[in-house]
């Protein structure tokens, strides 16, 4: 393609390439203190194309492409082509990736311990997981978590956070504004705009943590815990899994282990202050 | 009604993994894994490596739990029996 560039977020290296050379350069902007191996070959590919040859300047729209197509996607504008560029990626990770059992969940570690929050869009697990990364926590990723089916550990996928919305606001009130990427104003997810990790997260990205707590989270209503039995909490995890089918036996057993060893609860907060706190409660009492 | 006689798949077939209060089962031949409830799991234990129909499997049942057999213990049996056969994980005899 006419511009490419070549991206390592944790174990999975990605090439994009791109028609444009707008979505690369910014891209590269937001990964710029991201590892590079242009030597690697790649795990994932992603394309953005035009899905006609004049939609290169007419009224630009990218579709999104690469080793694994969702038909019915609709192409986004120009404008948002960064956007399009985190969808491929997360695109191929979800639909191709075999070598660990895929959740999509958030994760944060503290002393090689992790705590999985896993959980539907507006649970606010990319938000408490990019507010645990900026007090005290190294951010694993915003979005999904790979369990290795030999060990159980759980590996990071620390790709810029997606902030969406009312959570861009509390994000920037704390963070460096170096570290964000550019406002993306009305997506079809709202406003989005992404969270670079901190630089002492990134250069861990390889670093395994031994899974200590899956929460998951449900932001609104008073505060309230919930232990969670294994069986659901299998279930669960076998929905918020891209790839629990696909991986037959290794998915199998590593989720049973997983919900086995580690303490599962459902949280209930109305803020993130409550959010952070039963977090660190939480925590504190499953490595005791 | 003459209930079907039935045969447990091979075990090496099945993973049977209790989680609680659920078994996740996972059948090796279709890769699909299956999350049953009291008695089913029982049930694949008590039935062995022999052929046996409702009212046999519910005998067994109720010998080692120390139930009653009378009742509606060999219709509950029959009906749950039918929808393992149909999951692939029991097969007629």
């Amino acid at each position: 393609m006419r511009h490419s560039t070549r991206i390592a977020v944790g174990p999975v290296q990605f090439r994009i390439g791109s028609d444009w050379a707008q979505p690369v350069a910014a891209l590269n902007r937001l990964y710029v203190g991201y590892p590079r191996d242009p030597e690697r070959p790649a795990d994932a590919t992603v394309r953005l194309f035009a899905a006609r040859p004049w939609r290169r300047w007419l009224r630009p729209s990218v579709q999104i492409g690469g080793d694994f197509t969702v038909p019915d996607a609709l192409p986004l504008p120009l404008s948002m082509g960064l956007l399009a560029a985190e969808m491929g990626m997360n695109l191929q990770v979800a639909l191709g990736w075999r070598r660990h059992l895929l959740l999509h969940a958030s994760a944060v570690a503290k002393d090689g311990r992790a705590v999985l929050l896993s959980g539907v869009s507006g649970s606010g697990k990319s938000t408490l997981a990019a507010l645990l990364g900026e007090s005290g926590w190294r951010l694993m990723g915003d979005e999904f978590t790979l369990i290795a089916p030999d060990s159980g550990d759980a590996l990071a996928f620390p790709r810029a956070v997606s902030l969406k919305n009312e959570a861009i606001a509390e994000m920037a009130a704390r963070v460096d504004p170096a570290r964000f990427g550019p406002l993306l104003a009305g997506t079809p997810k709202g406003d989005i705009r992404h969270l670079v990790p901190r630089p002492d997260a990134i250069a861990a990205m390889h670093d395994p943590a031994r899974p200590a707590l899956i929460l998951f989270p449900r932001f609104g209503g008073t505060a309230a815990v919930e232990l969670m039995g294994e069986g659901e909490a299998f279930v669960r995890l076998t929905e918020a899994s891209t790839n629990y089918v696909a991986l037959g036996e290794a998915g199998f057993t590593a989720l049973t282990r997983l919900v086995r060893e580690t303490p599962v609860f459902g949280i209930s907060y109305p803020d993130s202050a409550t959010g952070l706190a039963l977090v660190e409660q939480l925590f504190a009492e499953a490595i005791r | 009604m003459i209930d079907p006689a039935y045969r447990a798949v091979p075990a090496d077939a099945l993973r049977i993994e209790p989680l609680g209060e659920l078994t996740a089962i996972f059948d090796r031949r279709s890769m699909q894994t299956h999350l049953v409830v009291p008695p089913v799991p029982e049930m694949l234990v008590a039935m062995a490596d022999d052929a046996c129909d409702a009212a046999a499997l519910a005998a067994r049942l109720a010998e080692r739990f120390d139930l009653s057999v009378e009742g509606d213990a060999r219709a509950v049996v029959a009906a749950r029996l039918r929808e393992l056969a149909a999951m692939g994980l029991v097969a007629p005899a």
